[in-house]
């Protein structure tokens, strides 16, 4: 009996040692934590078309948007070079879900302004979520002056309107994709068999190629074109290159207008005769309001 | 008769055992500051654990990468998605043994950590000063040490050389309460 309890003694007192490893006790007293997943997307453009990216609170952020002649249009042209369309644009980021924005387009002299929000983020850790959920909402004022003289149409019908879903999911560290249906609004449609409201499907992806550079692609498909005219689905393909707070993208695309209404609506060429435009986005973000809080979410 | 006072001495040295003089922290600090050229960054880390073992010395903390906060927010997506890369080494980790635990009481001690720190995929030995107190029932430990970026193999792009120091000081300050 006494030599039966000094085993049961010595056996679990041993295994009562090793069992309280400090290591195991942190295990078992760490924090489950949910995590936003970040960086979906590099920046807060995929392409010619948004991203489901917002920027942080606080942040500024500058955006200069170039798109040059088409390619294909010989050495007189340059190459496309002689010709070049740009937009400026500033966003700022309200806080982490809002981002209020104006911009300004050389093409049809165009102004832009729009909010978009993060409705859904996409969740890593102790309660995850698939995917992110960002709206996007838009109006755009046309003013160069191609009317008739005596034509001048009023301020309200030279409006669009769009209105955009972004679903995307990071699937890993590499691959992002993205679905984007959004409609689009003209008070005045070009023509009397036109449709007023255009609906088109995006789709996009982000590929990693390394830490710093990756791969995009994005295709728009309207499932009601403009009749009166032989208009093309909006096609890019680019290089994302990310060196701290600037993001520079490069990209060949059909459609030389950088707002929606323009790119997914009124693209003419045809990328694969040749009608490509080269472009890039350069952006710099400023944080010009500094804050130190948790972005972690603990539950 | 005997039987029953070999199981209250079992049950006794159980309990001396379970309750050995173990300190846990869940919300330890640790931060971390690099000085360039052109700017300072420093980041926090308010969820740190931490657990002591006053009898062998022995101690382990362990911390989660993305829960470091930094000022400016893209600086933190950076740090997390191109430079330690938590998406693939998530916690950083250290274990060591305090010396000269022996020497604790309720005074103060200056002593030393000699340990294993693990992060990014990469383990280098540390060894660093510590001041330990103990106040009420907290055993507060805390002190800074440098650590070479290079160490563990996290690279810094040329671009960004005058931004990002080569040696970071990595300072903490742990609250231990008595465990369990």
């Amino acid at each position: 009996m006494r030599n039966f309890l000094s085993i049961i003694l010595i056996v679990t007192v041993v295994f009562n040692t090793f069992s309280q490893d400090l290591t195991a006790i942190l295990e078992q007293e760490a924090l489950d934590t949910t995590f936003l997943v970040a960086g979906t997307f590099n920046g807060t453009r995929l392409l010619n078309g948004h991203s489901v990216e917002t920027r942080k609170e606080g942040i500024l952020e500058f955006l200069i948007s170039h798109r040059f002649g088409r390619v294909n249009s010989g050495i007189d042209q340059f190459f496309g070079l002689d010709d070049s369309n740009i937009r400026f644009g500033l966003e700022y980021a309200l806080n982490d879900r809002l981002t209020l924005a104006v911009g300004r387009s050389s093409f049809e002299k165009t102004y832009d302004a729009y909010a978009k929000y993060r409705l859904l983020q996409q969740k890593s850790g102790e309660n995850p979520f698939p995917i992110g959920l960002t709206v996007l909402g838009t109006a755009t004022a046309k003013t160069i002056k191609d009317y008739l003289p005596g034509q001048k149409p009023s301020f309200s019908e030279r409006l669009t309107y769009t209105g955009q879903l972004l679903f995307a999911r990071k699937f890993n560290q590499n691959l992002s994709v993205q679905f984007a249906p959004t409609f689009i609004h003209f008070n005045t449609a070009p023509e009397s068999i036109d449709p007023n409201d255009i609906i088109s499907l995006g789709l996009g992806a982000r590929v990693k190629i390394s830490k710093r550079v990756s791969v995009n692609g994005e295709y728009y498909y309207n499932i009601n074109p403009f009749k009166s005219q032989e208009l093309r689905n909006s096609i890019a393909f680019g290089v994302d290159i990310e060196t701290g707070g600037h993001i520079f993208q490069l990209i060949l695309t059909n459609s030389v207008s950088m707002i929606e209404k323009g790119f997914l609506a009124e693209t003419a060429g045809d990328f694969l005769k040749g009608d490509i435009h080269f472009g890039f986005n350069i952006s710099r973000a400023f944080q010009i309001k500094k804050k130190n809080e948790p972005i972690t979410s603990k539950y | 008769m005997r039987g029953f006072y070999f199981i209250i001495i079992y049950l006794w040295m159980l309990n001396g055992l379970t309750a050995q003089g173990k300190y846990l922290t869940k919300e330890g600090y640790v931060s971390f500051f690099s000085h360039a050229i052109v700017e300072d960054i420093k980041a926090d880390n308010n969820q740190v654990l931490s657990i002591v073992d006053t009898q062998t010395g022995e101690i382990v903390v362990q911390l989660l990468m993305r829960s470091f906060m930094f000022e400016k927010a893209l600086m933190q997506e950076h740090f997390n998605e191109s430079y330690v890369e938590s998406y693939k080494y998530p916690k950083a980790t250290f274990s060591g043994v305090i010396k000269n635990i022996d020497g604790l009481d309720d005074l103060n001690l200056e002593t030393e950590i000699v340990g294993t720190l693990a992060l990014h995929g990469r383990e280098k030995e540390i060894s660093t000063k510590v001041a330990i107190r103990k106040k009420g029932d907290l055993l507060i430990l805390s002190g800074d040490f440098s650590v070479e970026v290079a160490d563990f193999d996290i690279k810094i792009p040329a671009i960004v050389e005058n931004n990002i120091a080569k040696t970071i000081k990595v300072s903490f300050d742990l609250h231990h309460k008595p465990y369990p």
